[in-house]
């Protein structure tokens, strides 16, 4: 500010004026859309007949009930192995989806053949298709496979690049790179898999996290699969496992639901912390003019 | 240089790689390339000696790149062949033809350092990692990189990353390097040093080089031989001077040299054993030539050099030759320092602007006049299908 002359002044009362209004204006409506979640949260640790008996933030009388019964659960099996079984096919899940859009994605934005634009047409547009059309019959080849109450279902597909969305998204990451540091890989002697192995999946590092993140935190939400597939409860993933919390007793112990969503929310963040300085800092930089 | 058949691995390798007459060579025959329905290369026969520093130059556009593209093995040609060294490398993959190319964006791998990214190909062809490091080190000593090996090229300037692109094809040690407009990301002070750089890596190494440049000084200062392209076609081959001297046709002769000829229409009046007259707009000009083969009455472009007029009083170490000279108008003036492009209407030669190419410290000023002299000897004929007739008397004085 030391920077603005004596006559500028009010100008610059005027600027940090309307910047103080557009900050206090974000931060209302940030804090707005936050709520539920920092209720949620703070929710975890009222007891039971507080939750609904106030519209209060702060718990009066806090209590660690709600998180160590509900993590007990009211099965036979503890919250931890739901927790586990979740990362049980969400981990092949997105190992497969990564290795298959990158590969999927790499030969349509590098590579010629024949009705190459028919073909990501087509991919696009199953990106448009609704989930719910192709339930009946793919549980229906997963039945003939024999593949029912285990995860095959969950993950095998996207070892088929079957997420449109995810192949789309590094098509376009690959389009804006210029392709002068694959083809110097070339002269350097490398095949196609050692170029995309060696150069490309470096470089698109960003997308790459990118999609393991969506698929993660997308995987970990997904309530419908889980339900049609799996039917031991000792199978059951998070997203499952606090549906049946609700409907188990009559008077659901909402702050032992309340406390699992809050422990369930915490592996996303936690990966998405991590993987942030990726969306932050892209890696081409200092390979091209720039 | 038995590490070079290790580099080169793969079928294709055979014995005359170990340094036959050949090596260095490169041979195009009737070389042609078509990107779907149109025709980028059409016809390029060309042989380039061991050794050669080549230059394509040619407008934007014209197939420079995809020539080159074509010798490094990056695209196929759709017809004709490619032989470097002894062997048809047609169809060969671009890592075993014993080339190495140097990108115009320099292409560098932004994950690597700066001796990863010049060891990668020798990763690639899995040599031992000590040898890796001392072909790396050597090459790095050549280019001065090796305080910079452990940065990532992010953290390198222009200069220095074309540098490191450089080291990353010494490396190699391929039988030819191909450069794509390898200076032209870089400002213009730098553009000159690396130009030095490169010519001394030539003489040091004296491998082949294909060099694609648009750049005039680039081409005339580097070249053995500058290959003119236009429309994916060869006008012209020859060294340097010899292109500036005699230029076959009149694309080249508006191409090569800076700034550009001067053209002036004509129409020839008559033709003799040791020179030919053509009447200009309002003047005729009898320029020597020896058994030209022009008619007269025939529609011919008359060419001379901006640097080729005589402007003012000069004392005269030419007035052997025959100059005649002309009033003119001064259009503008470009002051360059050492020179000055003046552009001058003269009447009695053309309906155009003539560039004149005059030393700087003549006192010029826009709408006066001036007298300037035409060097007969100097000018170029071209017939009215752009083709050189006869060639300028005067070489020796060209040079001077
Ligand atoms: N992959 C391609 N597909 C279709 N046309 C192409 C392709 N590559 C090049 N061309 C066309 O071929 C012609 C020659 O291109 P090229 O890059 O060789 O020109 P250039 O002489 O290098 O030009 P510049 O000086 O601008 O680099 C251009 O008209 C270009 O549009
Ligand atoms: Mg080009």
């Amino acid at each position: 500010m030391s920077l603005i002359s004596a006559p500028r002044r009010d100008v610059a009362w005027i600027g940090r004026f309307s910047a103080l209004l557009r900050y206090a204006v974000l931060i209302g409506v940030g804090l707005l859309m936050l709520y539920p979640l920092f209720w949620m949260v703070a929710a975890s640790f009222k007891p039971n007949h507080e939750i609904f008996g106030s519209a209060g933030l702060w718990p009066q009388e806090p209590t660690m009930d709600g998180v160590v019964k509900g993590w007990r659960t009211g099965t036979e099996y503890s919250f931890a192995t739901y927790l586990l079984n979740s990362f049980a096919f969400i981990m092949p899940k997105v190992l497969l989806t990564v290795v298959s859009s990158v590969l999927v994605a790499y030969g349509f934005a590098r590579f010629r053949m024949p009705g190459k634009q028919l073909w990501f047409a087509l991919m696009v547009a199953t990106i448009l298709l609704p989930k719910s059309v192709l339930l009946i019959p793919q549980y229906l080849m997963f039945r003939e496979f024999g593949w029912l109450d285990t995860y095959l279902p969950l993950y095998v597909p996207c070892a088929f690049a079957t997420d449109g969305f995810f192949v789309f998204m590094v098509v376009q990451f690959l389009r804006g790179i210029p392709p002068d540091m694959e083809e110097a890989a070339v002269i350097d002697g490398c095949n196609s898999l050692q170029v995309l192995w060696h150069v490309v999946v470096p470089v698109i590092m960003p997308a790459i996290i990118s999609v393991a993140l969506f698929q993660f935190m997308w995987s970990l939400n997904d309530f419908l699969y889980p339900l049609i597939y799996l039917s031991s409860v000792g199978k059951y993933p998070v997203a499952l496992a606090l549906k049946m919390a609700i409907d188990v007793t009559e008077a659901t112990a909402w702050n032992q639901v309340l406390a699992m969503s809050t422990i369930a929310l915490l592996p996303s963040l936690i990966v998405f912390f991590l993987a942030q300085k990726y969306f932050v800092e892209g890696i081409t930089s200092g390979s091209v003019k720039g | 240089m038995a590490s070079k058949a290790d580099i080169a691995e793969g079928a294709t390798t055979d014995k005359s790689r170990g340094g036959g007459v050949a090596k260095g060579r490169v041979l195009l025959r009737g070389v042609t390339k078509c990107f779907g329905a149109v025709d980028v290369i059409k016809g390029v026969d060309l042989e380039i000696a061991p050794g050669e520093l080549t230059v394509f130059v040619g407008p934007s556009g014209c197939g420079k790149s995809t020539l080159l593209r074509l010798v490094s093995g990056l695209e196929l040609p759709t017809g004709g062949s490619i032989i470097i060294g002894d062997r048809d490398v047609t169809l060969v993959h671009p890592s075993e033809r014993g080339i190495a190319m140097v990108f115009q964006s320099y292409a560098l791998y932004p994950h690597m350092s700066v001796a990863e990214n010049m060891g990668f190909g020798l990763k690639i062809a899995g040599l031992p990692k000590p040898l890796i490091k001392e072909k790396v080190a050597k090459a790095a000593e050549i280019l001065q990189l090796t305080p910079l090996l452990d940065r990532k090229p992010r953290a390198l300037s222009g200069g220095q990353r074309q540098r490191v692109a450089i080291g990353r094809c010494i490396v190699r040690e391929p039988e030819v390097f191909l450069f794509d407009e390898p200076l032209s990301n870089l400002d213009a002070a730098l553009r000159g040093q690396m130009r030095v750089e490169i010519a001394r890596l030539h003489a040091k190494l004296g491998a082949t080089m294909i060099y694609v440049t648009h750049d005039q000084v680039e081409a005339m200062t580097l070249a053995t031989r500058i290959v003119v392209l236009n429309a994916g076609r060869i006008e012209q081959i020859g060294a340097p001077i010899e292109l500036y001297r005699h230029p076959a046709n009149l694309f080249v002769a508006g191409f090569i040299g800076s700034p550009a000829m001067n053209f002036m229409d004509g129409i020839v009046e008559a033709v003799e054993t040791d020179g030919v007259s053509v009447r200009l707009n309002g003047a005729t000009l009898r320029l020597p030539r020896h058994d030209a083969a022009v008619k007269p009455g025939a529609k011919v472009t008359v060419g001379i050099r901006p640097e080729h007029f005589r402007v003012g009083p000069t004392p005269t170490d030419m007035d052997h030759d025959q100059a005649v000279e002309f009033d003119a108008i001064i259009d503008l003036v470009e002051r360059l320092g050492g020179e000055t492009l003046a552009h001058l209407r003269m009447p009695s030669l053309s309906d155009g602007v003539l560039v004149v190419k005059i030393s700087g410290d003549v006192p010029l000023r826009i709408g006066t006049g001036l007298r300037v002299g035409v060097r007969l000897a100097q000018c170029h004929l071209f017939d009215a299908d752009g083709r050189a007739v006869g060639e300028p008397a005067a070489r020796a004085v060209v040079a001077a």
